[in-house]
């Protein structure tokens, strides 16, 4: 008979201890992860509504943005609308995982084996947390964009650092590098290589250069319109970067805020394609490690109850006619995916070994779920294993609204023979953030006429931008380019269907 | 791994980014600072509490899309199959359930705490700089004994404590003491023996000479008077409250009174380090009260203005030296006055009051939904729009509703357009 991890709800940090060497010795033995180190914090709700309002980072460069969400939260909280989460997890190297003092003991249990581990697996070994974020980095990296904005307000003052930061965060998602290329974002390089460019231009300064006379410039007009493109590195679809190499009136350190947010729009991407998947892999670990626990006897019947009431709520789906429902709950989806995923490998039927053959019935549900998790997102884990089964059980349907259809909205296929392969790939779409997000491109710059800068959205599905905001976005973008900004709306004919023009918004005589 | 206890880390990290926010939402979290205040006590007001505002100056825009096509898989589903059509729930909700975070953003509640909701209320009002006096929001450097120094000017020896200090020394290094020397004089006298007189004699030539020495000043004892600079608030004002209790006094007219001189505390505080009330209640006589007596003391009898003012007078003159402090004064008042005392108040107000005061301003109060209140103008008001009139520097309103009572005092206290008001940006 083993020994209990605890009695009761309460919990000291010797508990936490015994708690996360027990979620340990099971994570790593039987389920095999391979996490980065832990870190676990206790904190207060005070300090969970804190890292609510700046993203989940423990530091991070001030902006009234995050304090208007620190008031929206608060206020939210207190009103009782709105539960705390019950941890937070970063994704750096030591993974650093928030638990909040509240928790009763079986919930911390939880909240380990959940962010601890789950989470912490997932971020150490999927491809695209290995491509594109740097865990080892971000906390660095951080703390450098913290002092660096701190810095910027006092040399140039808070009110035009703020200015470029709403600007910049403005464009945020439309800061990403969606597909790789270029080399994995290697952060405290990064920085490193900030201070020396800074450092540099603070060294080569001289302002007699200014009045050295020039040769007759090469005449741009001169450049074809290809090569002029090809210069600029057109079509470019990161807009930040764009701005940051090519906007000629930014001064050095609007550029490198430019890149900050870049950088840190880049970080979080991985996450925005994966939460079902990263859900899921948390909520399956959780799952099978407090099972475990329960199994050695090292929880009660008791604790282990009030585990299942947390976690049937986390997995909980509402119908779509429920009035809780608001959408799929990537936690719910996630679970139920990874669960039906150790079924056809363990049990499957006839029905799953024509739908999976390469996983059906091959017996090690560990091996197969870790290749999942490490070579997934969520677009591509849904179109590969939604099963029929789980369409059924969910009874997922999938509907067209046409506004011009005057019948009303169509059903295009339901949970039958016909229409799973159709339901399954509508559901995969709806998770693809390539799909979800405008699909906006600079495509030119009239740099020998008014230097317009010329983007096209190209619109799918005659889905336009939403036009107020679109005006808004398109005012922080002019203001960053200096000169005029065109937006056109095309569809898949190249047919116009709106074009915005934004002029820059002056500069305020002070900063002149 | 490691478990570390955050809790005890410093909170309100998130402090600086609500400050920020509040600055940036400024305009709009004072307009409904405003709205809130109207509809409640003041001192609920000076609670702090609870606001709304509407989210849409605070708007950070994205790209979003909506419209055209859209294709969704949902759960749940009962008794359709393909090729079924759902009927459209009207215009609005079929477009409402598309994904956007601004739905549930457009306004929201969040509570201030006492300093903001206090600060927000009162930025835009400023004291009204009538009597052209300084307004003392700079402080002025005052000098200040510190204690005492090893080194400093000459002139700041401090020769009581430096004597002290080589007195100290002088008994500590064992100086003789006058019982001493007569110890052994009396010694000499009784002594016999040559030699030993002789060597009695000796010791106290050497005492002798010890006291004979001119004490010396060590310059390790050597005291210098430390001064300090200290900010010495001339930022001090006093507050005059002038309120007639005479019967004609309703309850609701001390109350509206009441909230009128609150805010002008409150106010006051916020601009001053240090400021006094004085309560003068008057019916055909004036005295100085307390708080308590002022509001709720019974009092009855004639009305005299001028005797309030009298009295206020004499209190400038015995305490609060006009080129020291700021004089306030808020005289609330039903409007009566004895007919014959009309000559004398004026006289009273543009020569002793007025000329001392930053601000004098006159409420008159009247019952509440009192409809007859504008019929005609009372006695005082009329005399003291006539003293207006020929330029003196007094602000009058009427008010009868508690309702009234912050755009009264708004009103009063509106930020004059100057050329500094549009620096902000």
């Amino acid at each position: 008979m083993t020994e209990r991890l605890f009695e009761g709800a309460d919990w000291d940090f010797q508990t936490l201890q015994r708690i996360t060497d027990a979620c340990e010795e099971v994570a790593l033995k039987d389920l095999g992860l391979d996490v980065y180190p832990n870190q676990i914090e206790v904190i207060t709700a005070e300090q969970m509504l804190d890292a609510y309002s700046s993203v989940g980072m423990p530091l991070f460069y001030k902006h009234w943005s995050f304090g208007k969400h620190f008031a929206f939260h608060e206020a939210s909280y207190r009103k009782g609308l709105m539960g705390l989460a019950y941890e937070i997890v970063i994704n750096s190297s030591p993974c650093i995982s928030y638990l909040m003092e509240e928790n009763t003991a079986t919930m911390q249990t939880l909240v380990i084996a959940h962010a601890a581990f789950g989470h912490n697996h997932f971020f150490k070994n999927n491809y695209l947390f290995k491509q594109w974020t740097d865990a080892e980095g971000i906390l660095d990296y951080l703390d450098f964009a913290k002092n660096y904005v701190m810095q910027c307000e006092e040399r140039y003052g808070r009110i035009e650092v703020e200015r470029t930061l709403d600007a910049a965060h403005a464009l945020m998602s439309h800061g990403i590098d969606r597909y790789p290329g270029k080399k994995k974002l290697d952060l405290r390089a990064e920085e490193k290589r900030a201070g020396r460019r800074r450092q540099h231009e603070e060294e080569v300064f001289n302002d007699l250069w200014r009045t050295v006379p020039t040769g007759k410039s090469k005449s741009r007009s001169a450049l074809s319109v290809e090569r002029r493109r090809k210069l600029l590195g057109l079509p470019q679809e990161n807009l930040l970067y764009f701005l940051e190499k090519s906007a000629p009136r930014l001064a050095p350190w609007q550029r490198e805020l430019l890149r900050i947010v870049r950088h840190i729009a880049q970080y979080f991407y991985p996450q925005s394609q994966t939460k079902v998947m990263n859900e899921g892999t948390a909520t399956y670990v959780h799952y099978r490690i407090m099972t475990r626990l329960h199994q050695q006897g090292r929880i009660t019947d008791g604790n282990f109850l009030e585990f299942l009431g947390s976690h049937t709520n986390v997995v909980f789906q509402p119908e779509f006619d429920d009035q809780r429902f608001s959408g799929f709950n990537p936690y719910a989806l996630g679970f139920a995916v990874m669960q039906d995923i150790e079924r056809i490998v363990t049990n499957p039927e006839d029905e799953d070994r024509e739908w999976f053959p390469d996983i059906a019935g091959k017996g090690d549900v560990m091996g197969v779920l870790r290749d999942v998790w490490a070579n997934y997102r969520d677009e591509s884990f849904i179109g590969q294993f939604l099963s029929p089964k789980l369409m059924r059980h969910f009874r997922m349907f999938h509907l067209h609204d046409d506004p011009e259809e005057r019948a009303g909205i169509r059903v295009d296929a339901i949970h039958d023979e016909r229409g799973f392969r159709r339901v399954r790939r509508e559901l995969a779409r709806q998770h693809d953030v390539g799909f979800i997000d405008a699909n906006i491109e600079v495509v030119d710059v009239d740099l020998s006429g008014d230097r317009r800068l010329i983007l096209h959205h190209h619109v799918i599905k005659g889905s336009q931008l939403n036009e107020t905001d679109a005006k808004r976005v398109l005012q922080h973008l002019a203001d960053l380019w200096t000169y005029d900004v065109a937006l056109i709306e095309v569809d898949a004919n190249d047919k116009v269907l709106r074009e915005y023009v934004v002029s820059p918004r002056p500069i305020p005589a002070a900063v002149a | 791994m490691h478990i570390i206890d955050r809790r005890l880390n410093p909170g309100g990290k998130s402090l600086e980014n609500r400050q920020r926010f509040l600055r940036r939402a400024k305009s709009l979290v004072q307009g409904a600072v405003k709205k809130t205040s109207q509809e409640r006590d003041i001192k609920d007001v000076l609670e702090g509490g609870e606001v709304t505002i509407p989210l849409d100056g605070m708007h950070e825009p994205r790209f979003r899309r909506e419209g055209g096509t859209r294709d969704m898989v949902l759960p749940g589903n009962k008794k359709f199959i393909e090729g079924d059509y759902l009927q459209r729930q009207g215009q609005g909700s079929a477009k409402d359930s598309g994904p956007g975070e601004g739905d549930s953003e457009d306004a929201f509640r969040f509570v201030l705490s006492r300093d903001e909701f206090v600060d927000l209320f009162l930025d835009d009002l400023e004291l009204p700089d009538l009597a052209k006096r300084k307004i003392a929001q700079t402080e002025s450097e005052g000098i200040q004994r510190a204690g005492y120094t090893t080194s400093g000017s000459p002139a700041n020896i401090s020769v009581s404590r430096t004597v002290k200090l080589a007195l100290a020394r002088r008994i500590a290094l064992k100086r003789p003491r006058k019982d001493e020397v007569e110890e052994l004089e009396a010694e000499i006298a009784a002594c016999t023996d040559e030699d030993e007189r002789a060597e009695l004699i000796a010791r106290l030539e050497k005492l002798k000479a010890k006291t004979k020495r001119i004490p010396f000043i060590d310059p390790l004892d050597i005291r210098y008077r430390r001064y300090e600079k200290v900010p010495r608030p001339v930022a001090q004002a006093v507050m005059f409250c002038l309120m007639d209790v005479s019967g004609s006094m309703s309850e609701h007219m001390k109350d509206l009174a009441k909230r009128f001189y609150m805010l002008l505390y409150v106010f006051l505080k916020r601009r001053y380090k240090h400021v006094e009330i004085v309560f003068i209640r008057h019916t055909d006589r004036a005295e100085e009260v307390d708080e308590q007596t002022f509001f709720y003391g019974p009092a009855s009898g004639g009305t005299l203005v001028s005797s309030a003012l009298q009295a206020m007078h004499e209190i400038v003159r015995e305490r609060f030296n006009p080129s020291d402090w700021n004089i306030y004064a808020a005289q609330a008042s039903d409007g009566d006055n004895s007919y014959s005392d009309g000559e004398l108040t004026g006289l009273l107000l543009t020569e002793k009051i007025l000329p001392v005061c930053q601000f004098f301003a006159y409420l008159e109060v009247g019952e509440s939904g009192g409809s007859a209140f504008d019929l005609s103008d009372s006695s005082l008001w009329t005399l003291y729009e006539r003293l207006r009139n020929s330029g003196a520097p007094l602000s009058m309103r009427k008010v009868s509703e508690r309702s009234e009572i912050f755009p009264v005092f708004h009103d009063l206290f509106q930020r004059r357009e100057t050329a500094q008001e549009k620096a902000a940006p």
